[in-house]
């Protein structure tokens, strides 16, 4: 183990260990602050409990992720293919992130209902920015003198989208897609708050308000690992798709 | 034979070049040298029809073109692979985008891969081979494109001493064994005596050609030859010269 890794080590389990100690020689109510042993212990003995909230949950953001991406990856493409268009759209786009957009969840609850629709737009309204703007980023950078090769080979635009500008701008859309997926998790879960009849956003409100706060804790500490496997999981279709990155470094 | 007469091009009000005439024969080397800012990319985009000409005619073997985007192929001092495609994918390309038929594309660039020394690369990708292998790499798909004129749009100084005599040699191979018509666009003085057969001098904006210099001595050149150092210095002192010139 390296050194890094047991500084890091040692800082959690220093943390988790001043928390539980804290909370058993002050004797801190559980209904205020309940010490790592009992979250642990709720997080999992509960765990039929929170899992069909869970599961709501994260269909909700993975769908979210797949609403932002079905518009973000033609519009980047659009946008990279015809200037104008995208002259015409960036005011737009500058302008529709000035909105908070967590505000609009009250209005999404108006209008799309308690059920999943509204948190999948919310997810997906959050996070179709970040990815469109890294993707179209990622386009533009590519090479002039790449663009000169694939122009005298003739190739049509859709073409040197498929074989240059989509592989040349992944690296990017992954980066734009890391981040998205952290941000899609925080909207689905204000949607939740906000009005839903499932979900761990839904649970934790509940549990909040009857001063349960293992339980808000436990489906805190769900979150924080779904979050974790959201972000392995697109770092891990990230090193499948650009399998020539992992040793590019070789050479450069 | 390439025949370029009367190429205008304006930007801006300012001409980049009016009038502007090139004749390039058949299996010559022929290298366009002029100082930075002349417009040597400009009249790079113009033939390549990135940017359409104000006025004036592109000749290609007796047949007037808009520009040579489809009639040349184009090798840059970068190998410019591909790096998510094999070797013999990259060489492929002009193939797939040219929508030939890939399996007789195929067996060809494998031929090409053994006659340059890459026989058993062809699954290879280019992080897992050299740089002299991926410049002969890029060489098979500049042949692949199946064209007789091949453009180069910069100077290869930018290279390591190495590297760049490596490919030097390969685009000598281009010409003497494949027959190829190179043209080639650069500012560096001493690798334009290495390769041209003709060596045109541009001037400052608006760029014309100052005067065409025809190079006798066999290739591969030195760079120590006193005639070739001879032939450096006027060079030198008609660009600067002209530089001079320059109203400003």
């Amino acid at each position: 183990m390296s050194r890094a890794n047991i500084l890091a080590l040692a800082i959690l389990v220093f943390l988790f260990g001043l928390w539980e100690v804290a909370c058993r020689v002050l004797a801190i109510p559980l209904f205020i602050l309940p010490p790592p042993s009992s979250i642990a212990a709720t997080a999992v003995l509960q765990a039929p409990l929170i899992l069909p909230h869970a599961l709501t949950t994260g269909l909700e953001i993975v769908c979210g992720i797949a609403l932002a991406l079905a518009v973000a990856i033609p519009l980047a493409m659009g946008m990279f293919a015809w200037p104008w268009l995208e002259k015409a759209l960036s005011p737009f786009l500058v302008a529709s992130q000035a909105i908070p957009v967590f505000a609009l969840a009250p209005l999404l609850v108006v209008w799309l209902g308690y059920g999943m629709a509204g948190k999948i737009l919310m997810a997906a309204i959050i996070i179709f920015f970040p990815i469109t703007v890294s993707l179209l980023e990622g386009f533009k950078g590519c090479d002039r003198e790449f663009r000169v090769l694939f122009r005298l080979m003739g190739a049509g635009f859709w073409q040197t989208m498929r074989l240059l500008y989509w592989p040349w701008a992944l690296p990017h859309f992954f980066a734009g897609l890391r981040v998205g997926v952290t941000v899609a998790t925080i909207g689905a879960v204000i949607g939740e708050w906000v009005g839903a009849q499932r979900g761990l956003g839904f649970l934790m409100i509940q549990a909040n308000a009857r001063l349960k706060v293992d339980l808000v804790f436990a489906v805190i500490l769900w979150l924080s690992c779904m979050g974790l496997l959201l972000w392995y999981g697109v770092g891990w279709l990230e090193k499948k798709s650009i399998h020539w990155k992992n040793n590019q470094q070789i050479l450069e | 034979m390439l025949s370029v007469s009367g190429l205008t091009k304006v930007f801006d009000q300012q001409p980049v070049f009016s009038g502007f005439d090139l004749t390039v024969t058949q299996n010559r080397f022929a290298v366009l040298i002029g100082p930075s800012g002349c417009g040597k990319s400009t009249l790079f985009d113009v033939l390549t029809g990135v940017t359409g000409a104000d006025k004036g005619r592109i000749v290609w073997q007796d047949t007037e073109v808009a520009h040579l985007g489809d009639l040349a192929a184009y090798m840059h001092q970068k190998d410019l692979l591909l790096p998510w495609f094999s070797l013999l994918e990259n060489s492929l390309l002009p193939a797939r985008t040219g929508g030939e038929d890939l399996p007789k594309a195929r067996s060809r660039a494998i031929q090409l891969f053994s006659r340059l020394g890459l026989a058993g690369y062809e699954e290879h990708f280019p992080h897992q081979v050299s740089g002299g292998m991926r410049q002969r790499c890029a060489l098979v798909r500049t042949l692949m494109f199946n064209r007789d004129l091949v453009l180069l749009d910069e100077p290869l100084s930018a290279l390591d001493a190495i590297t760049r005599k490596s490919l030097q040699s390969l685009l000598l191979l281009l010409q003497s064994e494949f027959d190829r018509t190179l043209v080639m666009i650069t500012h560096d003085v001493d690798e334009a005596l290495l390769l041209a057969d003709d060596l045109y001098l541009l001037s400052a904006k608006p760029m014309r050609i100052l005067e065409k210099i025809v190079l006798h001595g066999d290739k591969p050149r030195r760079f120590d030859d006193p005639e070739l150092l001879d032939i450096k210095a006027i060079i030198l002192e008609k660009l600067e010269g002209d530089i001079d010139n320059v109203p400003c």
